[in-house]
């Protein structure tokens, strides 16, 4: 066990306009963990996603990454090509709407393959093989390496991004509602992928979901956002078990129990 | 030969609940509890309905916040205050110390039952999965099938071989035999008695009284507080 985190922030504030997006945040992520960040649209959760993986600059505080060699990183005060250098190989991001990250118009082993050749990967054997064995991950049939993702239905979609994010080995992945608008029965059979994979491979993964049930089943940590503010952070279960803040035991409430 | 070592301590407890969607609503539940188990140890919790039976398991696993007290649990050989412990060392006590089998398994979807179990083996081994989940009389043909759609009582035995296969030193049971019929609650008594006699620690609540005659070596008595004035 380490005790250096993977990932700080600390007093993360960000105001659009008169409206607070981030109050003093503070954060932390240990290798291997899985951080859920929960809370309802406008709450600040994906704001807080983009400051901590340097996609959007906070008015105060910082974010720090220690990378492999135990090195910190001002996340926000690396040169961009740095920055798109980390998001390339150590960092993934899945977005919520899988078109944000993949390339439509090539090809789904393309999709994956170009991750690999952006991290400096150059044999064309090795990367067709890699990019078919990670479709196989993902549940997708190898003859379909050479198809365009728009003949591929939502869910496919989805996974095919997880392939294209996690083929690098990635040490910390960025998730935004990965589970959103997807049919029940995609969602559980993504949620059982997502939550195997990051277990085997060890990655460390900021969640940020509004459904209380991805965050029971995948996440160790919990932190409740409401109008910007950290209102509650603590184990999963605890946090929704025996939830201490107003706000919480509200969401916690009005959950529909299936 | 020495005294068994104490496994877990649990010193004035205490444990209400705020209920802030009633008006901040104060409801104590548990008042000043002390509790010691040795290994090779298994205390009942006893009591009625509602006096805070499962609180205090639910308290003693992590999974309620207590409000004030202590709870000590034996860990790589220190006392681990599970009550302060910041939510990683919680994650690992219970990973290797602290096992805990609620009342209802928690079944995630299409996770087969046979991984459900081997996932919580030390080793992820399959083969000690399917024997334990054999002696607990699920047959092998539904080893390879998600428990969504068995009886309560199949699922109560997946999530008992779950609880048992970790081998933890501590072990908390909520009612572990409560759908269970005759023969299969024979089966989970002889495994509490194997689990007693390689020294783990239990804490359970048995409402059948020939199950807590069979298994319990004293009881805690848990009495209802009267409501805050």
């Amino acid at each position: 066990m380490t005790d250096e985190t993977l990932l700080s922030a600390r007093d993360l504030s960000l105001h659009f306009g008169k409206i607070p997006a981030l109050v003093g945040v503070d954060a932390d992520l240990w290798p291997g963990e899985v951080l859920a960040v929960v809370g309802e649209s406008g709450s600040g959760k994906t704001t807080l996603l983009n400051v901590l993986s340097g996609r959007m600059r906070a008015d105060a505080g910082a974010v720090w990454y220690r990378d492999p060699a135990r090195r910190l990183h001002d996340v926000h005060a690396m040169p961009a090509p740095a920055l798109r250098a980390l998001h390339r190989s150590d960092w993934g991001f899945v977005h919520q709407n899988p078109r944000d990250n993949l390339r439509m118009a090539v090809s789904a082993g393309g999709n994956v393959g170009e991750r690999l050749m952006a991290a400096g990967n150059r044999h064309y054997g090795n990367i067709r093989a890699e990019a078919i064995d990670w479709l196989t991950q993902v549940e997708i049939d190898a003859d379909r390496v050479d198809d365009m993702p728009r003949t591929f239905s939502g869910g496919m979609l989805q996974r095919l991004q997880i392939a294209r994010t996690l083929v690098t080995h990635p040490r910390l992945v960025f998730m935004d509602e990965p589970t959103g608008g997807l049919d029940v029965s995609v969602q559980a059979r993504l949620l059982d992928l997502i939550r195997s994979l990051v277990a085997r491979l060890n990655i460390a993964v900021v969640l940020v979901t509004h459904d209380l049930a991805v965050a029971r089943l995948l996440a160790h940590r919990i932190m409740v956002m409401q109008r910007g503010v950290v209102v509650e952070t603590g184990l999963t279960d605890q946090v929704l078990d025996d939830p201490q803040h107003a706000y919480t035991q509200l969401l916690v409430s009005s959950v529909l129990q299936a | 030969m020495s005294a068994p070592p104490q496994m877990l301590r649990v010193e004035g407890l205490d444990k209400q609940f705020t209920l802030h969607l009633r008006g901040g609503l104060h409801l104590p539940v548990l008042h000043a509890v002390e509790l010691a188990v040795h290994a090779g140890e298994c205390v009942a919790l006893a009591g009625p309905s509602g006096a805070g039976k499962s609180t205090l398991l639910r308290s003693l696993y992590g999974n309620y916040r207590a409000d004030a007290g202590r709870i000590l649990v034996r860990h790589d050989g220190e006392m681990v205050d599970i009550a302060r412990a910041p939510p990683r060392t919680v994650v690992q006590v219970r990973a290797k110390t602290l096992g805990y089998v609620s009342q209802f398994l928690r079944v995630v979807p299409r996770v087969p039952a046979l991984d459900i179990v081997a996932e919580a083996a030390p080793d992820r081994s399959r083969e000690a999965a399917a024997a334990l989940l054999h002696r607990l009389n699920i047959p092998a043909r539904l080893h390879a099938l998600p428990p969504a759609t068995f009886s309560g009582g199949e699922q109560q035995r997946v999530n008992l071989a779950r609880g048992f296969i970790g081998g933890h030193p501590i072990l908390l049971l909520d009612e572990p035999t409560a759908s269970l019929d005759a023969a299969n609650r024979d089966i989970v008594i002889a495994m509490i008695a194997d689990a007693k006699a390689r020294g783990v620690a239990i804490v359970g609540i048995f409402h059948d009284a020939e199950v807590r005659g069979r298994v319990a070596d004293r009881l805690l008595h848990i009495a209802p507080l009267q409501d805050a004035a």
